[in-house]
C-alpha cells in the first residue's frame, strides 16, 4: 500500500522594500554607517501581513491559472482582524475561484508549519487539489528595544499538490510546549517576552532539541542525509547555537538572513525554506524545523531541481530602500504619537466594499465584446460604443502599464508625504488612477513602465482600507536577479 | 446641438458682494448684499412685483432653496437649486436664460453663492470613505495634466507662475476681489508645494462670496436700462472623468473642447482670438488656466508659453483673460463663481469697469471648469 503522495509545486516569497538601518534603531543617525551595515526589512506604510502574503502568491503563482487553486491557508500572528478571515482577502486580491477552502491559521510562530501539514494533508485525502499556502508577519517590537533589532517582515507562499511536485513531503514531527516566552496578549502592541535567558534555554534549545531527536528517531534518519535546513532562531547567536548544537553547519544551514531581513515571526522558516527550494536539486533532502508553542520539524524530497522565480529571493534582497531616520519608521507604523490619528473617521462603509471589491480587491477591469474598449472600473453602458451590459471582466493585477500623467501631492495627508499619484495605462488598455509605491521623485516621467501592487491605503474606519498601486517597474532589472 | 437662444435674453442689472473670508457674514448678507446691487442696477424698486422666478447656485448650501428664499423674502414663485461642480454659478445662469427664452417667465433672479469657510478648514475637505480614487484633492485631480503637457510642449513651473502674477495684478485693480496684493515669479516658485507641479499661488483660495444678475425678454430689456448686455450663447458640457477615460490624452479637457464647440455655435463664433475681446476663465490653479487659453480656441495648442510670455492675456493685451483676477484674487465660492465673471464680463461691456477696463470689448466670454475635471460652462455675452 502506497500512501498518496503531497509536495511542493512552487515557492515564492516577498521581502519589503524599505530597510531599517539597525543603526537608527540604536539612536544613530543615517550616514553614521547605517548604509551597507545590518538592517532588516520592514513593511512600508501602506504593507501589512496581507499585503506581503498576496505579493508572495503572486511570486509563487507565477503565470499559473488562477482558477485551479483550490484553497488559500494564510498563517500569520498578525492579521490585521481579530474577526474577520485573512485567508478570504487574500483570495479575493489574487482573484482566485469563489469555492476556494481558505483557512487562517494564527495564534503562534509556527502556524506556517500547520498550514503547510493541513495542505499536505487535504491533498492526500484528494489528490486533484491545489492548495495555496502562504505565511506572512509583521510583528511590531517596542521602539528601541533589544528586541527591535531582531524582528522583520516578511512572507512565504507555497503551492502544495500532488502532481508535478519539485518536492514531497516526508517525514513530520512537532512537539507542544507550554510557555511564556515571546507572546502578545488582546490589548499587546508590542511582542511582550520574558528575560532572554530564560527563553532560550527552556523554550527554544530545548525544543528544538526535542524536536529535532523526535524527528530524526522517527523518521529513522539522521542530521547528514539533509542537504538543506531551514532552521527558526529568535535572533542570530541563539540560532547559531542550536544548529551547532545538532552538527548542523553551512552550507547545510540556510542563510537565516538576520541583519538583512530579521525573525520575520510566522514566515521566518516559511522564507528559508523557499529560499532552499530555489537552489535544492534533485535528489536532496530538505529539513525545516519551526519553532513557537514547542516545535515542528518536517522533510522533503527534491524530485526534480528546484526553481528560481521570477522574482527570488536576491531579486527581493537586492532591492532595499534604506530609510534614513528612525521617525520616518515610526510614523509609517503609527508609532508617533505627535501623528494625527487617521484611523478615525468615516472609513469605506461596509456595503460599498462589499459592491466595489471585484475592482478594489481583485483590480479586475471589464472589456467590451462589441468594440474591445476596456473600464476600469466595471460600468453598466460602454465608453467606446454605448452598449449596456456586454462586458468581459479582465484581471489588472498581472498586466505591467505605463505612466499617462502624474503628480506629487503634498496636501493629502499620508504617512509619508508627498503621495505620488497617477493615471496609468494598462497593458490591455485600461486607465487606472492609482496611487504608486516605492517611486523616488526624481524618476517620475510619463510613460515609465509600471506594474501593479496590492497595498494598504488608509486605516479610517479603524480598519485596513486595501486597494492596488503602481510601482516603478526599474526594480527588476537594477538588481541581479538571477532568474 | 443646442438651439441657442442667441440674443433673445437680455442681462439688465448684476451685483456682487465682497468675496473673501468673511467671518462676520452669513450667506444672508452676501445673497442680500448681491441681489441688491443687481435689483439697483437694473432699477427695481419692487422686486415682489418684478422677479418671476429665482435660480439659485450653490455647493455647499445649508437650507437648500429657502437659504435664498427667506433671505430675499421672494415667496409664492418658483424658487430652484442648480448644483454642477465649479461650472454651478454658469449652469444656474443657463437654467434662467432656458426660462426666460422658453417663455415660462419674463424676469428672473440668478444668485449664485457659497460659504465654504463655516467649514473649519483652510483647503478642501478630505474624505477617506473609499479607497480607490484617493488622493482626492483638487490640486491634485488638475496637476495630473501637467507632466505630460510640459514633457510635450515644454512649458514650465515659471509659464505657470507668470498666470498668477497677472491675476495678482488684475485683482488688485477690482474692488471687490480678496487678494489686492502684487506677487513675483520668484514668489510663486519659491511658496509652499501643494500638489506638484503647483504651490501655494499657484491655487486658488477658498473663499465666501455671492453674486447675482437679473436677466428678461430683450423686447422688454429698455424698461430696465439702454445698455443691456444681450446673451449671445450659454452652454454646459459634462464629458468623461479624465481618471477612467480611456482616450484622454492629458493635453487638452474634453469638457471645454466640446461646450466651446456648442457655444460658438449659438453665438456665431468662428474665430474665437478675433471675436472674442474680453474672456473670465477657470484659474482654479494655473495650469487650469493655460490649458483653457488653448482649449477655447483663443491660441494654438502648446503655443500658450509663448503668448504668456508676450502678454497676450495681460490687461493691456491683445486678448485680455481674469480682468478683475480671477478665481486667484476672489477665491472661488464654488456657486458664485459662474456668476461673478458675469458681473465681470457685463461691467466691461457697459464701460463700467474702471481702472481694468478693456477697451472697445463687445464680446465677452466667461468659462468655468468643474469636477475632476469632467464639466465645463461657458457664457458669451455682447453688446451690438
Amino acid at each position: 500500500m502506497s500512501e498518496q503522495r503531497a509536495g511542493i509545486v512552487a515557492a515564492g516569497c516577498y521581502i519589503p522594500a524599505t530597510r531599517l538601518p539597525l543603526a537608527l534603531v540604536q539612536g544613530g543617525q543615517a550616514g553614521e554607517g547605517s548604509e551597507g551595515g545590518p538592517e532588516k526589512a520592514v513593511a512600508g506604510f501602506d504593507e501589512d501581513s496581507i499585503t506581503m502574503a498576496v505579493a508572495a502568491c503572486i511570486n509563487c503563482l507565477g503565470a499559473r491559472e488562477r482558477s485551479a487553486v483550490d484553497g488559500l491557508y494564510f498563517a500569520s500572528t498578525t492579521s490585521p482582524f481579530r474577526e474577520k478571515q485573512g485567508a478570504s482577502f487574500i483570495a479575493k486580491a489574487l482573484d482566485l475561484r469563489d469555492d476556494v477552502a481558505t483557512i487562517d491559521f494564527g495564534g503562534t510562530l509556527r502556524a506556517g508549519a500547520g498550514a503547510l501539514l493541513a495542505a499536505a494533508n487535504a491533498v492526500r485525502a484528494n489528490p486533484g487539489q491545489l492548495i495555496l499556502v502562504v505565511a506572512a508577519d509583521s510583528r511590531l517590537a517596542a521602539p528601541r528595544s533589544a528586541l527591535e533589532m531582531n524582528v522583520g517582515d516578511a512572507a512565504a507562499a507555497f503551492l502544495v499538490g500532488a502532481g508535478e511536485v519539485m518536492a514531497v513531503f516526508e517525514h513530520t514531527y512537532c512537539v507542544s510546549n507550554e510557555i511564556y516566552d515571546v507572546w502578545r496578549g488582546q490589548d499587546d502592541a508590542y511582542v511582550r517576552t520574558w528575560e532572554d535567558r530564560f527563553n532560550v534555554l527552556h523554550g527554544y534549545n530545548e525544543n528544538i532539541r526535542a524536536v529535532l531527536d523526535g524527528f530524526l528517531e522517527n523518521s529513522g534518519t539522521a542530521v547528514s542525509d539533509y542537504q538543506r535546513v531551514a532552521l527558526y532562531g529568535p535572533d542570530a547567536r541563539s540560532l547559531a547555537g542550536a544548529a551547532r548544537a545538532a552538527g548542523i553547519s553551512a552550507p547545510v544551514l540556510q542563510d537565516s538572513l538576520f541583519g538583512r531581513v530579521g525573525n520575520s515571526g510566522a514566515a521566518f522558516t516559511p522564507l528559508l525554506l523557499a529560499a532552499a527550494l530555489e537552489d535544492a536539486r534533485e535528489g536532496e533532502r530538505v529539513l525545516a524545523v519551526f519553532y513557537g508553542d514547542g516545535a515542528e520539524a518536517l522533510s522533503l524530497h527534491m524530485v526534480s531541481d528546484g526553481a528560481v522565480p521570477e522574482r527570488g529571493l536576491h531579486w527581493h534582497l537586492g532591492r532595499g530602500r534604506p530609510l534614513h531616520a528612525y521617525d520616518s519608521y515610526l510614523q509609517s507604523r503609527h508609532l508617533d504619537a505627535r501623528e494625527h490619528d487617521r484611523r478615525a473617521g468615516e472609513g469605506v462603509p461596509a456595503t460599498v466594499h462589499y459592491r466595489e471589491r471585484d475592482a478594489d480587491i481583485s483590480f479586475l477591469a471589464q472589456r467590451c465584446t462589441q468594440c474591445g474598449t476596456v473600464h476600469f472600473p466595471a460600468c453598466r453602458v460602454c465608453y467606446g460604443c454605448y452598449t449596456k451590459d456586454s462586458f468581459e471582466s479582465e484581471r489588472l493585477s498581472d498586466l505591467g502599464g505605463r505612466v499617462m500623467s502624474f503628480t506629487l501631492d503634498y496636501f493629502f495627508p499620508s504617512p509619508e508625504p508627498p503621495l505620488v499619484a497617477g493615471v496609468c495605462e494598462v497593458d490591455n488598455g485600461a486607465r487606472v488612477y492609482l496611487q504608486m509605491a516605492e517611486a523616488d521623485a526624481d524618476e517620475l516621467r510619463c510613460d515609465l513602465p509600471v506594474e501593479f501592487v496590492f497595498r494598504k491605503i488608509h486605516d479610517a474606519g479603524k480598519r485596513p482600507n486595501y486597494f492596488w498601486k503602481s510601482r516603478p517597474l526599474r526594480q527588476l532589472s537594477d538588481t541581479g536577479a538571477s532568474a | 446641438m443646442s438651439g441657442g437662444i442667441r440674443d433673445r435674453v437680455s442681462i439688465v442689472g448684476v451685483g456682487c458682494s465682497q468675496f473673501g473670508e468673511n467671518w462676520h457674514q452669513g450667506p444672508e448678507d452676501m445673497i442680500v448684499e448681491a441681489a441688491f446691487e443687481a435689483y439697483e442696477d437694473a432699477g427695481i424698486g419692487e422686486p415682489q412685483k418684478q422677479i418671476d422666478a429665482v435660480v439659485c447656485g450653490a455647493v455647499y448650501p445649508s437650507r437648500g432653496t429657502a437659504e435664498v428664499a427667506e433671505s430675499l423674502k421672494l415667496f409664492d414663485r418658483p424658487v430652484s437649486l442648480v448644483q454642477n461642480y465649479c461650472a454651478t454659478g454658469t449652469d444656474a445662469f443657463r437654467y434662467g436664460v432656458s426660462l426666460v427664452a422658453a417663455g415660462m417667465h419674463d424676469t428672473v433672479l440668478v444668485v449664485g453663492f457659497d460659504k465654504p469657510k463655516d467649514r473649519g478648514v483652510s483647503g478642501p475637505s478630505i474624505h477617506m470613505n473609499t479607497a480607490r480614487g484617493l488622493p482626492m484633492t483638487p490640486a491634485g485631480w488638475f496637476s495630473l495634466c501637467c507632466a505630460r503637457y510640459f514633457e510635450t510642449f515644454g512649458a514650465g513651473r515659471e509659464d505657470l507662475a507668470k498666470i498668477a502674477v497677472k491675476n495678482h495684478h488684475n485683482g488688485t485693480l477690482a474692488p471687490k476681489s480678496m487678494l489686492k496684493r502684487e506677487i513675483s515669479v520668484d514668489d510663486v516658485m519659491r511658496a509652499r508645494m501643494i500638489s506638484w507641479p503647483f504651490t501655494l499661488y499657484d491655487c486658488a483660495a477658498q473663499s465666501d462670496g455671492a453674486a447675482a444678475a437679473v436677466i428678461t425678454r430683450t423686447d422688454l430689456a429698455h424698461n430696465y436700462r439702454d445698455d443691456a448686455v444681450k446673451v449671445k450663447g450659454v452652454s454646459i458640457a459634462l464629458s468623461p472623468n479624465p481618471q477612467t477615460d480611456p482616450t484622454f490624452d492629458f493635453l487638452a479637457w474634453k469638457p471645454t473642447l466640446a461646450a466651446a464647440r456648442d457655444v460658438y455655435a449659438q453665438a456665431g463664433v468662428s474665430e474665437p482670438a478675433k471675436q472674442v475681446h474680453v474672456a473670465q476663465v477657470h484659474d482654479c490653479f494655473t495650469m487650469t488656466e493655460l490649458l483653457t487659453y488653448e482649449d477655447l480656441g483663443f491660441v494654438e495648442k502648446g503655443s500658450a508659453k509663448e503668448h504668456i510670455a508676450a502678454g497676450t492675456f495681460a490687461l493691456d493685451g491683445e486678448l485680455p483673460v481674469n480682468t478683475d483676477g480671477g478665481l486667484k484674487t476672489f477665491g472661488h465660492p464654488t456657486g458664485a463663481t459662474g456668476v461673478r465673471m458675469i458681473y465681470e464680463n457685463v461691467l466691461q461691456l457697459q464701460g463700467r469697469a474702471g481702472e481694468r477696463q478693456v477697451k472697445g470689448a463687445t464680446t465677452a466670454l466667461s468659462h468655468n471648469l468643474g469636477g475632476t475635471p469632467q464639466t465645463c460652462g461657458i457664457a458669451i455675452l455682447g453688446m451690438d
